[in-house]
């Protein structure tokens, strides 16, 4: 609760860079991680926006619903057209201005992943952005390499289930030497914001990957969407961290822990998973999170 | 001053001399020696410039998306498999209205891989919206860069230069390179209309509904059309400083032609002196040379063509299902003419096969003596594979 009277402080206190009349659906996580996000980063911020619900919510033509400069890229480009923009604010002497690529799951994980990969290796100053809500949710719950294991999406349908685990985006951040790797959720709004706010202070590439619901993907109701991302955390499958300059730290331990079972009887998509699955899931998380802690204690 | 420099120097020394700011590249044969000397330029503090050495071509073109769409001169160069695979951000940049610079050496397409002169590569971006010129020597490769810029930045419409691999870009040739002053005063620094400014926020290249849609693309394409009267202003400013002449299209002995030929890159040097030997042998032969293609100067060339009884299009090019490219698009052109030429397709050199000034002259001679219906495939070797 406290996390929450701060978070919110901090969204009262400064101007709010995301107007009314956003075109996202009811609980939309991805919208309210830009509201969280741009609170913390400020105006003086530029926004490299590949294909993803975001292109969709900020608005058509000639509205935006953001008062910072936004600029819609190919789906595969968001790190490098963010890398050239700060070339080109460098020529122009406007070194104070951030960039930010705002990319979904699949412009990160997926189709992005390449162009990531580039700019990252060469360090680009840049803060990269993935609101990750678990699959292609805009063109209507496809699969992405971010979708857990065991969920129903249109291209994972009853029966054939998605067999693989998510893609660990950190771990392939991590291996390319970055100064600052992240995990966001909207639901742990305090530590988000906190996180943006180190993130602006290092140059550099910067990654932070944040748990963004989908409640007509996730087959959830968007009352509950902020409670059910906040399981995620609670049970130990998005545990919430920061890497800087290689040196781990949990940010969050949330006080009340649940069983991965519950996480996943919380969300309709993972309503044909067998005990079997979820049981493997359960050891999958546990795994993880220890690797997770062992990286913390060598840090 | 007089150089002897190769093709790729001469586009690396334009981005030198237009100040570009910010260049990203990914380097392919036969392109890779403009990325080098451009690094060189970096290093020695010659070219106040970014050079962001990407990992793939369509990382290339989206990066200078990024940085001229931040306000600043960009560029970047290509060839081949390169420039295809920059498809989707060659569209993108084109409908951005960002005046963004590209050297294409032209080089064919795969498989088999071939590194050797071919035109299907850049011919196939030919509705990506970007202004094409085809180039014929090192000279007019230096100079089109700083004429390129001057036109994309006047109309906020890309242009893309080419040249024929090796034939430019690994061939030395004498380039009268201008002094520095020279060029910034033909070529101001950029001053864009728009860029990416959190004093004055704007979104770019959002949604757009069937109800804007439309009239964006008609706006793009009015304004790409304007290149064919605002080039050939520009080209008079260039020639009152330099005293170099460039123009929409070229024309050489087209004075009371009976045939004109016509083609694009280094096969018009060889048809020069093609033409030459058939004047001499009294045959009236003149040449065409195409330079600017996209937009099409469908006028210009009707008026170059309109007095001789055939055209002889030489394409090194194969659109495999139709033809030559620039054969079908000379064609249309002058479909409007209330007695058009009759216009005879010759698909030659492909895959940097060579095409002498002999090639040429048989082409012509062959077309004087046959009224073929069908296009010629000049060289094409009988039997396996081709089984005719």
């Amino acid at each position: 609760m406290q996390e929450l009277i701060k978070a919110h402080r901090e969204l009262v206190e400064n101007e709010d860079l995301v107007l009314p009349g956003l075109q996202s659906c009811q609980g939309c996580g991805a919208a309210l991680a830009m509201k969280l996000a741009l609170a913390a980063l400020g105006p003086r911020t530029i926004l490299a926006m590949p294909a993803s619900c975001w292109g969709v919510i900020i608005g058509g033509y000639p509205y935006s619903a953001l008062k910072i400069p936004v600029v819609h890229l190919p789906f595969a480009t968001a790190a490098v057209a963010a890398s050239g923009i700060r070339a080109g604010l460098d020529a122009r002497g406007e070194k104070d201005v951030e960039v930010v690529a705002w990319a979904g799951d699949g412009g990160t994980y997926d189709i992005g992943l390449q162009a990531l990969s580039g700019a990252a290796e060469r360090n680009a100053d840049i803060l990269f952005v993935c609101y990750d809500n678990e699959a292609y949710m805009n063109t209507g719950i496809q699969r992405s390499s971010a979708t857990p294991m065991g969920a129903w999406t249109t291209t994972t349908p009853s029966g054939a289930l998605k067999q693989e685990p998510k893609k660990d985006m950190e771990k392939i951040m991590l291996s390319h030497y970055v100064p600052y790797v992240a995990t966001a959720s909207v639901s742990f709004p305090d530590d988000l914001v906190a996180k943006f706010k180190k993130a602006k202070t290092i140059r550099g590439t910067r990654f932070i990957r944040i748990l963004a619901p989908c409640p007509p993907g996730w087959r959830i109701d968007s009352a509950k969407a902020v409670k059910v991302t906040r399981m995620a955390t609670q049970c130990g499958i998005f545990p919430l961290y920061e890497v800087v300059d290689g040196k781990t730290r949990v940010t969050v331990r949330p006080r009340v822990k649940v069983p991965v079972r519950d996480y996943l009887a919380a969300q309709g998509r993972f309503s044909e998973m067998t005990d079997g699955m979820m049981e493997s899931v359960q050891s999958w998380t546990d795994v993880r999170l220890k690797d997770l802690e062992e990286a913390e204690a060598r840090s | 001053m007089k150089q002897v420099i190769k093709g790729n120097h001469a586009v690396s020394q334009g981005v030198r001399l237009c100040r570009v700011q910010v260049v990203s590249a990914y380097p392919i044969t036969p392109q890779t020696s403009i990325v080098e000397e451009i690094s060189e330029l970096c290093a020695q503090g010659k070219l106040d410039a970014e050079f962001i050495k990407v990992e793939s071509e369509h990382s290339a073109l989206a990066a200078v998306v990024g940085s001229q769409t931040a306000g600043v001169r960009s560029f970047t160069a290509t060839s081949s498999q390169g420039l295809l695979l920059m498809h989707e951000v060659l569209h993108w940049a084109a409908g951005s209205r960002l005046p963004i610079v590209l050297a294409n050496v032209n080089r064919a397409v795969g498989p088999g891989w071939n590194i050797w002169a071919d035109q299907l590569d850049s011919l196939s971006q030919r509705d990506t919206g970007w202004i094409q010129i085809y180039c014929e020597s090192n000279q007019e490769v230096l100079d089109s860069m700083i004429l390129a810029y001057r036109l994309a930045e006047l109309l906020y419409v890309p242009v893309m230069l080419t040249y024929d691999a090796f034939f430019l870009s690994h061939t030395s040739e004498v380039v009268d390179v201008p002094e520095s002053g020279e060029v910034d005063a033909f070529l101001p620094p950029y001053d864009p209309l728009f860029f990416l400014d959190v004093e004055n926020p704007r979104m770019f290249g959002g949604m757009i509904g069937p109800e804007h849609y439309y009239e964006e693309r008609y706006k793009m394409h009015k304004e790409t059309l304007d290149a064919l009267f605002r080039f050939p202003e520009i080209c008079g400013d260039f020639k009152s400083r330099f005293g170099r002449s460039y123009d929409l299209l070229e024309t050489y002995r087209t004075e009371d032609a009976e045939m004109i030929l016509a083609t694009a890159g280094t096969i018009t040097s060889v048809s020069r002196l093609a033409v030459d030997r058939l004047r001499g042998e009294g045959k009236k032969v003149g040449l065409m040379k195409i330079r600017m293609f996209r937009p099409v100067p469908a006028e210009q060339w009707r008026k170059a063509l309109a007095g001789a009884r055939k055209v002889v299009v030489i394409d090194r090019n194969l659109s495999s299902g139709h033809g030559g490219v620039f054969a079908g698009e000379v064609k249309a052109a002058l479909y409007d003419l209330d007695r058009p030429p009759r216009v005879y397709s010759t698909v030659a050199g492909l895959g940097g096969r060579d095409v002498t000034s002999e090639d040429v002259a048989g082409i012509a001679e062959h077309f004087l003596e046959h009224d073929d219906k069908e296009p010629l495939y000049w060289g094409l070797k009988k039997g396996e594979p081709c089984r005719n």
